[in-house]
């Protein structure tokens, strides 16, 4: 299978502490991975240093798009967003004052390019983008069914609901990896079976591949295609989800060791 | 709860009286050397402070019962609310303002077209400082220094060069542009309250350039007997240029108007609003925060130096006493009190600031009490401005395809 994303020997140090050492993890086309752990072991900080938000410390991260490779260490944010890596956060951050529709728009930011004087003009063309901006945010909601409520707040909306727009808006960005930090957080069994579902479809529509972080162990191991675990900042098992379960370190990371007494 | 109530306030009055005791209950007749004790003076102020605490107690719980202050009738607060939403205001009240503005200086003597005029300039600041403060929710505490920089380039412009007010406005904007960006372009990089010690300095800064480099600016005397914008060479009285700038103005601000609506209703507006929302989750967005902070700044610097030309031209004279921290402040609470963002909003909160002390000379002394005192309260009980922001409305694709669906049908 052809690598979409590729991280090679990742670390990331604060002070003396070593938060991420040594993580190699590759996502291939249309896969769904899951990165495991107990609470602390590094996770969301690996999510930072591959979205940009930190600088990794040592190591790569290569983004394959066709046959042009691009690394994206020391590169803003924005910028790996525009090349094609899109996000959610683990505790919801959406424009909670602006509507769903307009959450959705900002997300297709990158792939528009109306400037001040566009917007000062609206000139044909500048009109034309904003439609189609229109048009499409209103299609991924669709895709998240959450069209019916296009203009309402987004901080009016129930939880799981919030989570979806979420995942739209980061859809918006145009992505070909999706990485989703803790997308079943806080979810009753109902819902994350349905978050389960739409993950699988929009792999499918949009023809995505999948990284996440999820502490929901059901969820994991049903939907993954692949399976990453760490603890204390290092990676301590990598397979299937079927080699995951019998592996002796990862239950004695999550369930502790069996006490002789 | 009413007792609760009672032993609140009648504790604020007894401290109260404690604390003023010694300003409001000790008179010294140094003549006689003898002390009069004003008790019925404390009397009567802790009988007002017991009447407010009540009020204000009273106020908080209806609040946290989710109960309006007042109760009026139903039937006028569901006219009050879809007021906005009827074509006949949506369009009736605006024109009905414009004509009003239009035929303003016709009625009034020029004293009041004057108060107008730069009732009018504040709006223009106002306007121009909402697109960073308001959109954006960057925080900018130096507007004022643009502001002179507009003023002083028209000013310097024409004292050395002798160039006119129609040349000098754009040039006017232009030198702000250039302040604006670079300032901007290594502070931007800041957040909240960085940002506005940083802008906060520069207005002090560009202040006290104007008054020390007195060769060139003139120092704390300013420049004087700068000219009146020319219309075509024209000769003009007093009375009729007063009523050609504030023609002058109400265009700009018109243009303003136009200008800020559409920016906010545009992509760049939009990223500008998603930067105060979420600053993180806008930039994971894809979102350019730099450039587009950039670009907020450069344009909300631009309008400020426009206004401070058509200042300049307006009073002919202008000296660094103009452009204090306090001209900031003042901009900064229009945008705040008028709701963040809400362009109607900053529109009635600077006329208001600016024309009430007009009007209500009577109680000059109070200003800054009563100023103060509406800050607080309006920050207590509502926070996001006389108007909320309003939020455009889209049309989503069903909807255009039933629009067109409809005009098939009719055809």
């Amino acid at each position: 299978m052809k690598p979409v994303l590729e991280v090679r020997g990742l670390s990331r140090f604060f002070g003396g502490l070593k938060a991420v050492s040594e993580i190699s993890l590759t996502v291939g086309e249309h896969e769904i991975v899951a990165l495991v752990g107990p609470n602390g072991a590094g996770k969301t900080t690996f999510f930072n240093c591959v979205t940009g938000i930190y600088t990794p410390s040592a190591g790569d991260v290569l983004l394959h798009n066709g046959e042009k490779t691009t690394r994206l260490n020391g590169k803003k944010p924005h910028q790996i967003t525009a090349l094609g890596m899109a996000r959610t956060f683990q505790n919801i951050r959406l424009f909670p004052g602006m509507t769903v529709l307009e959450n959705v728009m900002l997300g297709r930011h990158c792939r528009t390019k109306a400037g001040v004087l566009g917007a000062l003009l609206r000139s044909a063309a500048t009109r034309r983008e904003e439609q189609d901006t229109v048009d499409r945010a209103y299609e991924l909601l669709r895709s998240v069914n959450l069209h019916n409520a296009y203009a309402s707040t987004a901080k009016n909306l129930p939880y799981g609901a919030q989570r979806r727009l979420e995942i739209a808006r980061a859809l918006a960005t145009g992505p070909s990896v999706l990485l989703l930090d803790e997308p079943a957080a806080g979810m009753n069994p109902f819902e994350t079976r349905e978050l389960e579902n739409l993950v699988k479809e929009i792999r499918k529509k949009y023809n995505l591949c999948v990284l996440l972080i999820e502490h929901d162990m059901n969820m994991v191991m049903s939907m993954s295609d692949r399976i990453y675990v760490m603890e204390h900042g290092s990676c301590i098992a990598e397979g299937t989800p079927e080699q995951i379960r019998h592996n002796p370190k990862v239950i004695k990371a999550y369930l502790g060791e069996e006490s002789d007494a | 709860m009413f007792k609760q109530r009672l032993l609140k306030a009648a504790l604020a009055s007894v401290w109260f009286m404690v604390l003023t005791f010694p300003l409001m209950g000790i008179q010294l007749n140094r003549v006689e050397n003898v002390i009069h004790w004003r008790f019925d003076r404390i009397a009567m102020l802790g009988a007002g402070i017991f009447v407010l605490a009540m009020l204000w107690h009273w106020c908080f719980e209806r609040r946290a019962l989710g109960l309006p202050l007042i109760k009026l009738p139903d039937k006028v607060v569901n006219t009050a609310y879809s007021l906005p939403s009827r074509p006949l205001f949506r369009r009736g009240l605006p024109a009905v303002i414009l004509m009003g503005m239009l035929l303003m200086p016709m009625v009034s003597s020029i004293y009041q077209t004057n108060i107008m005029i730069s009732a009018l300039l504040y709006v223009m600041l106002a306007l121009g400082l909402n697109i960073v403060v308001g959109l954006a929710g960057q925080l900018v505490l130096g507007y004022a220094a643009f502001y002179a920089v507009g003023a002083y380039t028209y000013g310097m412009l024409y004292e050395y060069f002798g160039l006119t007010f129609w040349v000098c406005l754009p040039l006017g904007g232009l030198a702000a542009v250039i302040a604006g960006f670079l300032l901007g372009l290594p502070v931007l990089g800041l957040r909240g309250d960085y940002l506005a010690i940083v802008t906060l300095g520069f207005g002090e800064i560009v202040r006290l350039l104007l008054l020390s480099q007195a060769d060139l600016t003139g120092g704390p005397a300013g420049i004087s007997n700068i000219p009146r914008p020319g219309f075509f060479g024209m000769e003009m009285s007093l009375d009729q240029v007063t009523t050609y700038i504030y023609y002058l103005v109400l265009g700009a601000v018109l243009l303003t108007i136009v200008v800020i609506s559409r920016l906010k209703n545009s992509r760049v507006g939009l990223a500008l609003q998603a930067l105060r929302e979420d600053e993180i989750a806008c930039e994971a967005m894809g979102v350019n925060t730099t450039r587009v902070k950039l670009s907020a700044f450069v344009l909300c610097s631009c309008w400020a130096g426009f206004a401070g030309v058509i200042f300049a031209a307006k009073t002919t004279y202008i000296n660094p006493a103009s452009f204090t921290f306090m001209e900031s402040a003042m901009i900064l609470s229009m945008v705040v009190l008028g709701g963040m963002g809400s362009i109607t909003g900053v529109v009635i909160a600077a006329m208001v600031l600016i024309l009430a002390p007009e009007y209500l000379r009577a109680f000059s002394e109070y200003r800054m009490l009563l100023f103060g005192a509406i800050m607080v309260l309006m920050m207590i009980f509502r926070p996001q401005g006389i108007v909320s922001s309003e939020r455009r409305r889209y049309r989503i694709p069903s909807e255009r395809q039933s629009a067109t669906e409809n005009k098939e049908l009719s055809a």
